[in-house]
């Protein structure tokens, strides 16, 4: 199950989560965004518990895109205790993703 | 066995795969790496017939891929890893290590953008450094911009960009364009775009900070050089046919590594294996002429299919 993160969000579920947290940064008018949004979805199922999935939409909040100096979507970037620990940038075959994420769980 | 497999998941392809499935051919298309090609990091597309106010590349792409799985088409997202040749003429096409076995075989893997090809330019990509404006063009708000190229892609490029940088610049190797006249007359009018000509970017700059500062400017006339600084940039030089199968099939390719098709055909010189898109076409490279090849090697796929029933 995705989770959607905000701006308002962000502090309390992906900085203050106990799990660690993949955030996939994309918006709407992004082709490859879009992509790559059932592949997350899958994702999200099948690592379920292990990991927190979920998705920001960087047209509605803005703040948190700008504070971690994103420039490209999608953008994928894993937290861990509160801290940024990898990101990677463009799309990818769905494996790829899901081993880019399981590497560093 | 089967009858047709489509590798690539362009127009050409999937229009390839809507005339076999309605010629009841049952095909499999495989999507690839990058779903839908290159309209998918487009938008407007105004010059796609039928759409008079114009469409969206990925609501484009997404209406093919509705269309070919209305007929029938199976599809399957993996990316193609190898394409072999049997002694019995049929194919053998793996993606995931596991092995499919068609009478046909229809190449549709497009072509792939063209990088500037400088070390910063890998080290600095997602920092400043985009492969697709429309995508990435909202986090220049009030910057400054390079785009590379003289082209359509980069004029389309270039005016995208005016919506949300402070400034725009083009910098050409040539001292003209080779871009359409409206999309030329559309630049060269825009107010927040200027262009260097003669001119190209020799370095990216910017590693060690981690985000693009500027850029390295290298006359093409007499090999000055000189800096300036620079927010992100955009390259629009051209394209690369995605050849890889084609070439462990070793069919007859021309010198740029466009597959050759028999004119008038999207045969290739291998019996049962047809090319069509961007693969193939070195010259016109549109949605619609791709599309229409996709039809042509259908219709060539269905007939070799037929006389060798």
């Amino acid at each position: 199950m995705e989770h959607v993160f905000t701006d308002e969000n962000f502090e309390a579920e992906v900085l203050g989560s106990q799990a660690p947290v993949f955030v996939d940064f994309w918006a709407p008018w992004c082709g490859p965004c879009k992509v790559m949004s059932p592949m997350v979805a899958a994702i999200a199922g099948e690592l379920g518990g292990r990991v927190t999935v979920g998705t920001m939409n960087v047209d509605e909040s803005g703040k948190t895109p700008q504070a971690y100096g994103i420039m490209s979507i999608p953008t994928f970037i894993l937290f861990k205790e509160g801290k940024e620990v990898a990101r990677v940038s463009g799309s990818m075959e769905q494996d790829r993703l899901k081993a880019w994420i399981e590497e560093r769980l | 066995m089967r009858n047709l497999i489509i590798i690539g998941s362009g127009p050409a392809g999937w229009t390839a795969a809507v005339y076999a499935a309605r010629a009841n051919l049952s095909p499999l298309l495989f999507e690839g790496n990058e779903p839908g090609g290159q309209l998918m990091t487009t938008t407007d597309v105004e010059n796609f017939p039928g759409f008079p106010e114009g469409v969206m590349g990925p609501d484009l792409m997404k209406l093919f891929k509705d269309q070919a799985k209305r007929f029938g088409t199976e599809i399957i997202q993996e990316p193609v890893t190898a394409v072999r040749c049997e002694s019995d003429g049929s194919f053998t096409v793996t993606a995931k290590g596991i092995d499919y076995q068609a009478k046909t075989v229809i190449l549709s893997t497009g072509a792939t953008a063209r990088r500037i090809g400088l070390e910063s330019e890998k080290a600095l990509y997602g920092k400043g450094v985009s492969a697709c404006a429309t995508c990435d063009g909202f986090f220049f708000k009030d910057k400054a911009v390079v785009v590379v190229g003289g082209g359509d892609s980069a004029m389309e490029e270039a005016n995208f960009l005016t919506r949300f940088a402070s400034s725009v610049t083009i910098v050409h190797r040539r001292d003209a364009f080779r871009a359409s006249k409206i999309m030329q007359e559309r630049t060269l009018k825009n107010p927040k775009i200027q262009v260097i000509w003669n001119s190209e970017v020799s370095e990216i700059l910017g590693v060690d900070a981690g985000r693009v500062t500027g850029v390295r400017l290298k006359s093409t006339v007499d090999g000055t050089e000189k800096e300036m600084p620079i927010d992100g940039v955009f390259a629009a030089i051209g394209h690369v046919p995605n050849a890889d199968l084609a070439k462990a099939l070793e069919v007859d390719m021309d010198e740029k590594g466009y597959v050759k098709t028999i004119p008038g055909t999207a045969k290739t010189n291998i019996a049962g294996l047809f090319a069509c898109g961007d693969l193939q076409d070195a010259h016109y490279r549109q949605a619609i002429t791709a599309a229409g090849s996709g039809c042509m090697a259908a219709l060539d796929a269905e007939r070799y299919l037929s006389a060798n029933a």
